[in-house]
């Protein structure tokens, strides 16, 4: 490896380029999946390669490929090049990066057991087993599908750049989801997801066993049946709503970890994800929620899925604040914009999925930090409201502002219990104005790092994992309404 | 780019390795080149090298598969040897479907040397000029150009082969204001990278984010609408994945289960998918290696066939119609190739025949609310515009939509005659359609 990286840095400055870096990596993902009963999915992906990222004549360019012999290296260097010096003909200003980031360091994820050693057998077998338990619920009056998966990913990083940074790195992460489809005569369809579309986190595979699939399976189904015959969500301009932990986390990673990208911010991804309406001038200037509201971007959390030791520039995870008692404090940065800005030094959000991607500002853990509530004393709490669990659907403009997301399913909360069951739930609101209205938070007990594994942007679009510590939380004067 | 020797020597080398009952191998090479632009300046620009070789095995009722981008000897016989450790490592399927029988594609020219070459040097300049035009009027644009080449083989045991190149050349922006308060998108795509128009597509969003500014905000309720071609992708895609898939009517969830033949749509909407169009990105195999038929889903407004892979034709006792995506597969065959028919309406005639309605340019994150209805939410962005006595008069403010988008197949009132060539990286699929206009179009939210 150090070959390869010494190689293609040695190359890039004696043709020219300013500043480089290699990122050699070596991803496997392991995904089975059953549907209905039988085995559907059984899969192992292994991919690697080397992507190189300069700057020459004042300009980015990167390439990357899978072959690493000399011509192909050569050549990827080549076109790395080529691509920053066309760039450069359009520039307005010279890259600058700040001071160099010269560490040095190995990173590994914490496990207990290694997922890749945990036989396929006994892995598919836990998703029959779930699967299986499921299926006990089904009824004559209605079709269930049921389905299972199980992810596994080993990712080996090796990053050098020509300020002498050298890291290696191995992440291990472990998924699950197991989802219970009901249908019935009229065309009603319902589906409810375990423990929230597809839960993961770097760790092993201890955490699938702890998200006790098959105890939860005949549950899941009976609620997917259950919302067949339940109650439409009413039409309310104004209520009050619980929204469920898993959803928190939606709604964190969409309202304020997207917002807080600062190359949205600047207008870099406007042809593609959008641009933000966190604008420079409301940095330190802004209240984006009520006091209550306290949110961190947190690389270091032990598990999260947005937790790595170095991001994709060489600089080390940290943890900073976003939100302070509700005020607007800080943005995901790079060394490039942080330098430009006078941000000081990067907070380490440079990201890329694997060797064939650039890296770009990405979320790693965004959470909203426990306040003094379990769930049950929220819900005993509030007179009138509904509780909103496990997202079914979300939208959001492109300046993260206007949202409207669904969720599997709700409960009419009144007098301080769950009263109803209630389908195809949907609340929507404009995102500082609901965080105003929060009034109260889960406490730490509640607290889970939920991890959202499919975190799309940029083009070539490249898809990263993010994590989002949250406990449930309850938000007055938002419009609710269903749709089927 | 391999070519097909070279393809057929990697492929043949994996079967000789495997000693499976039947083995199948897909192999897909790609070289992809991207400048990206925002702030008129070139931000990103970038180039991948990729081949992965994927091994499917059948042992009996049990199938396991395998990936790799290592092309060595070891590399490929290593893959083989997990498929086949994978598939013996699992229960027996009782509806394990065995690969499909060798079927031999027509080949479609789709490659163009121009794309494959397309410099960075080219692509800036074509960037350039958007960027300057947005400059000239104080205005900035964001975008990108891509080039790429796609290299498709699937070879199979049962003496199946298949290869086909391709190129796509596509090229979008959105321009807009310094303040982001105003934006107007603009695209081109096509095969051959000499066919973009980078000056129409500069011009285009320019003149729709000039006209942006100072939107008014339109009170949530139906409109009547004018989709152009981007929309009307979207509502291609949402309705061929959750409708006009045989997995989902086989599951019961899609809408024309048991009414193939009944009047559903509009008699003005046609959509059908060929995978061997010369007017699309053609791949004329699936992912089995199966030809790709042409398949009608809707012809005059009556719901038609839906797509087959070999598992699910399997099932119903029919041939596969080609529209399998890689094994193994979850979401089941799908139309990759759309066509929305063209009808006889100009793009102003379409608007003229409005008297009070909204010109939707694109919908923005648009999302499942319902799928056996496909309803949907999702916004409009970059270009929307109120209609009053058939001319566009003022912008409007991005709208929020909840509405079915079989209910917009369903209430089309006219269809345009010029159609428009899309190509969505993310999904993998080619659209051609025309712009609609659409009755009773149901928007739920205006936005701040």
């Amino acid at each position: 490896m150090k070959d390869l990286s010494a190689r293609v840095l040695n190359m890039a400055q004696m043709r020219g380029a300013s500043y480089a870096d290699v990122r050699v990596v070596n991803r496997t993902i392991q995904t089975l999946g059953v549907r209905d009963g039988r085995v559907q999915e059984m899969l192992q992906q292994e991919s690697q390669g080397f992507g190189v990222r300069v700057i020459a004549d004042g300009a980015w360019g990167f390439a990357s490929c899978s072959r690493d012999d000399y011509a192909d290296v050569d050549a990827t260097l080549q076109r790395a090049l080529q691509n920053a010096r066309a760039s450069a003909l359009t520039k307005t200003r010279d890259v600058q990066l700040g001071p160099p980031e010269a560490n040095k360091g190995v990173f590994r994820s914490a496990y207990k057991m290694d997922p890749f050693m945990v036989s396929m057998s006994d892995k598919i077998n836990l998703l029959l087993k779930a699967d299986s338990e499921m299926r006990r619920m089904k009824t004559s009056k209605a079709h269930l599908l049921t389905r299972g998966e199980l992810i596994f990913v080993r990712e080996e990083k090796t990053f050098a750049s020509s300020e002498g940074a050298y890291i290696q790195q191995e992440i291990v992460e472990s998924g699950c989801e197991i989802q219970a489809q009901a249908t019935d005569e009229a065309g009603e369809v319902q589906t409810r997801t375990y423990p929230w579309g597809r839960h993961q986190q770097t760790r092993g595979f201890e955490f699938v066993l702890e998200q006790q699939l098959v105890e939860n399976a005949p549950r899941l189904a009976q609620e997917a049946l259950m919302l067949l015959t339940a109650d439409a969500c009413p039409a309310l301009d104004a209520t009050t709503v619980i929204l469920s932990g898993n959803q928190v986390a939606l709604q964190v990673h969409e309202s304020c970890g997207h917002p807080i990208e600062l190359d949205r911010v600047l207008k870099q991804e406007a042809s593609f994800a959008g641009t933000s309406f966190l604008t420079l001038e409301k940095l330190n200037n802004f209240q984006y929620g009520s006091e209550i509201v306290n949110l961190t971007a947190d690389a270091t959390i032990p598990g999260g899925l947005g937790t790595f030791g170095f991001d994709d520039e060489g600089v080390p995870a940290q943890r900073v604040e976003v939100v302070r008692d509700g005020r607007f404090v800080g943005y995901m940065t790079n060394r490039e914009l942080a330098t430009a800005l006078k941000l000081g030094r990067s907070n380490g959000t440079m990201r890329a999925e694997s060797w064939n991607r650039l890296p770009l500002i990405r979320m790693t853990n965004i959470n909203l930090l426990p306040g003094a509530w379990t769930l049950e004393n929220l819900i005993a709490d509030t007179d009138d409201g509904i509780y909103f669990d496990t997202n079914r659907s979300w939208s959001i403009d492109d300046k993260r502002l206007n949202f409207q997301f669904g969720t599997e399913l709700a409960w009419e909360i009144k007098g301080g219990k769950k009263t109803r069951l209630l389908k195809n739930p949907i609340y929507t609101g404009v995102t500082p104005n609901f965080w105003r209205g929060c009034d109260a938070i889960g406490d730490a007990s509640e607290w889970v790092v939920w991890g959202t594994p499919r975190c799309g942007k940029g083009q070539p679009a490249q898809t990263i994992r993010t994590g989002h510590g949250a406990s449930p939380a309850r938000f007055r004067n938002v419009k609710v309404f269903s749709k089927s | 780019m391999l070519g097909p020797e070279k393809l057929k020597q990697l492929a043949d080398a994996a079967l000789a390795h495997s000693k499976a009952e039947q083995t199948e191998i897909l192999l897909r090479a790609t070289d992809t080149a991207l400048s990206r632009f925002a702030n008129n300046a070139i931000h990103q620009n970038v180039f991948e090298s990729n081949v992965t070789l994927r091994v499917r095995v059948i042992l009996g009722k049990r199938t396991g598969v395998a990936e790799s981008n290592d092309i060595s000897a070891e590399g490929i016989k290593r893959a083989v040897d997990m498929a086949r450790a994978i598939a013996q490592l699992q229960p027996e399927n009782p509806q394990n479907a065995p690969l499909p029988p060798p079927r031999a594609a027509p080949p479609v020219n789709a490659y163009f040397a121009q794309t494959a070459e397309c410099t960075p040097e080219t692509r800036a300049r074509a960037i350039e000029q958007i960027c300057r035009a947005a400059a000239a009027q104080k205005f900035i644009a964001a975008g990108a150009y891509r080039a790429a080449v796609h290299e498709n083989a699937v070879a199979n045991s049962l003496g199946a082969w298949a290869y086909h190149v391709g190129t796509i050349a596509d090229l979008h922006t959105v321009t807009l204001n310094d303040a982001g308060t105003a934006s107007g998108f603009a695209s081109d795509a096509s095969p051959d990278a000499r066919a973009l128009d980078a000056a129409q597509v500069a011009r285009t969003a320019l003149d729709k984010a000039q006209r942006s500014q100072n939107p008014i905000a339109l009170a949530p309720g139906e409109y009547t609408v004018v989709l152009e071609p981007e929309a009307v992708a979207s509502v291609l895609q949402y309705t061929a994945w959750n409708t006009f898939n045989a997995l989902a009517v086989q599951e019961e969830r899609s809408f024309v289960r048991g009414r193939r033949g009944e009047q559903l749509f509009s008699p003005l909407v046609s959509v059908y998918d060929d995978g061997n169009a010369r007017d699309t990105f053609a791949l004329p195999f699936d992912f089995e290696g199966t030809p790709r038929q042409k398949v009608t889903l809707i012809e005059k407004g009556c719901a038609q066939a839906v797509v087959y892979d070999t598992f699910t034709a399997r099932r119903d006792g029919v041939a596969s119609t080609g529209h399998s995506l890689p094994a193994p597969n979850l979401v089941g065959p799908l139309p990759q190739h759309l066509f929305l028919a063209p009808g006889a309406a100009s793009r102003a005639e379409l608007i003229a025949s409005v008297a009070r309605g909204i010109l939707v340019t694109r919908f923005w994150y648009t999302r499942v609310v319902h799928p056996l209805h496909v309803v949907m939410t999702g916004l409009t962005r970059d270009g929307t515009f109120l209609i009053e006595n058939g001319q566009v008069t003022l912008p409007v403010k991005n709208l929020r939509f909840t509405s079915s988008y079989l209910d917009v197949l369903k209430n089309t009132r006219a269809v345009g005659r010029e159609t428009k060539l899309m190509h969505d990286e993310r999904a993998a699929m080619s659209f051609r359609a025309p712009a609609l206009a659409v009755d009773g179009f149901n928007f739920t939210g205006v936005t701040q």
